[in-house]
């Protein structure tokens, strides 16, 4: 008797794309902040899609069509999702595939977490911070030097 | 050409700059009894108080004036383009056309650094916020070194340890003179723990406690800061705070003979009259050098 395939097993639950960026192992629940981060919104054009609590909850995807994603755009992932594989495809074969790097210093991508910081008011200065990683990621306000440990995601502009 | 030199935060110095600005301001010191110098002589100063100083300004003004330079004042910001709805940035661009370095006091934290990108002259922070106060720090350890030791001192900072503006560059500084300090205040008003973390992991030694009685025999200075009725929800838990670190004679009856107690001013009520006249207390000394050691300061970034 021919044994019958389970279910979930007969079909990807996302087709695999011809080329554009594959973005595997982002932190379980933190796909929609990783395409906060990519500037992406409603209005984008990209076809994409979006897969959330896989393998058991254990992490999220992000599928961008046509679009090659380079490290500096992707690398700020790192702040929310320090584990994050970009695997770039080419007609369907991964031609390249890193893991993202945590940058030293990031501008006009998380807003101050302090109320009295001068990023927060209507001055001309995008909110800046420099980033050391211990046993967390540390983001540290380049003006106030406020230090931001825990939910960066709350902070993404 | 020298890139604009800005003083902006006391943890942008290394210990030698820092001893290098004290060794001036002694130097200094001396023109501070005997009338004036040429040192700055057509220079000008403008200083821009966006909030309400006294003692800052004015010794300021002093200083510059002692070096024989011009201080023109922005005057109350409530007058001002400021008013009209003028940002700080285009204010500072201004104001670096007219003068040879700004001095800035602001509310907001970070404004001091921020003004530093737009101008074309010095910024000198004199507070923004509850953020940075370089100078107070740099009379702080001037202060510290002529009136007791800075290298190893013993030090117990009291009071407001969370909200008090001076409290963490001065530890900061501190550590890079291998200090012990010892943090005593209520537990409301401790220090948060990211910036004890940030000064640990930078080598400083501290210890906290929420009891003077545990360090007042121990330590070489008190350095008591004011606790501010704002930061507690009701009156009656201010007043048991603020009373139970308030220095009197007795609280002193254990300390070190060569003590000395120190207070940014103003105090209110943190320390009782009956200190002043002791061998301990050295805090109108220590705003007195306020006046040396902005010299030193504007001479090195005018001079």
């Amino acid at each position: 008797m021919k044994q019958e395939t389970p279910p979930e097993k007969q079909e990807l639950r996302v087709r695999r794309i011809r080329n554009g960026t594959v973005i595997d192992h982002i932190a379980a629940g933190q796909a929609l902040n990783v395409l906060r981060i990519l500037g992406i919104t409603d209005r984008s054009t990209e076809v994409m899609s979006v897969v959330m609590n896989v393998s058991d909850r254990k992490k999220d995807i992000v599928k961008i069509e046509d679009r090659e994603l380079n490290p500096g755009e992707v690398d700020e992932i790192a702040l929310i999702s320090p584990d994050a594989i970009i695997n770039i495809i080419r007609d369907y074969k991964v031609t390249d595939k890193h893991k993202v790097v945590l940058p030293s210093e990031i501008e006009g991508v998380v807003r101050c977490i302090n109320p009295n910081c001068i990023t927060n008011t209507d001055e001309p200065v995008k909110p800046r911070f420099t980033i050391h990683r211990g046993e967390k990621v540390e983001l540290h306000c380049v003006y106030c030097r406020r230090i931001i440990t825990d939910r960066i995601a709350d902070f993404l502009i | 050409m020298n890139p604009i030199q800005h003083i902006i935060n006391i943890q942008s110095f290394s210990r030698g700059e820092i001893n290098r600005i004290l060794d001036r301001a002694a130097q200094l010191e001396p023109i501070t009894h005997s009338g004036v110098s040429d040192i700055l002589a057509g220079k000008i100063l403008v200083t821009l108080f966006c909030e309400p100083s006294t003692r800052t300004r004015l010794s300021f003004d002093v200083a510059m004036k002692r070096l024989g330079g011009d201080v023109i004042d922005f005057g109350p910001t409530e007058e001002s383009a400021v008013a009209k709805g003028e940002n700080l940035a285009d204010t500072i661009s201004v104001m670096g056309g007219y003068a040879d370095a700004i001095v800035l006091r602001h509310p907001k934290e970070g404004a001091a650094r921020m003004a530093s990108e737009f101008s074309s002259v010095p910024v000198i922070n004199a507070g923004d916020g509850a953020g940075q106060h370089p100078t107070q720090t740099l009379l702080d350890l001037y202060t510290i070194r002529k009136e007791s030791k800075l290298n190893n001192v013993k030090i117990a900072i009291v009071g407001d340890l969370k909200y008090g503006r001076t409290v963490y560059s001065l530890t900061h500084a501190l550590s890079m003179y291998n200090a012990e300090i010892y943090l005593v205040s209520p537990d409301q008003l401790r220090m948060p723990d990211s910036l004890k973390r940030d000064l640990t992991d930078k080598g400083a030694k501290i210890t906290e406690t929420r009891d003077l009685d545990d360090v007042i025999g121990v330590v070489d200075v008190l350095y008591i800061t004011r606790i501010q009725k704002e930061r507690f929800p009701d009156l009656g838990e201010y007043q048991a705070v603020a009373g139970s670190y308030k220095i009197t004679e007795e609280t002193l009856k254990d300390a070190k003979d060569n003590l000395i107690i120190m207070h940014p001013l103003p105090r209110v009520g943190e320390i009782d009259p009956g200190v002043d006249k002791s061998r301990h207390a050295v805090y109108f000394k220590q705003s007195f050098y306020g006046v040396p050691v902005r010299m030193a300061i504007l001479s090195m970034v005018m001079g």
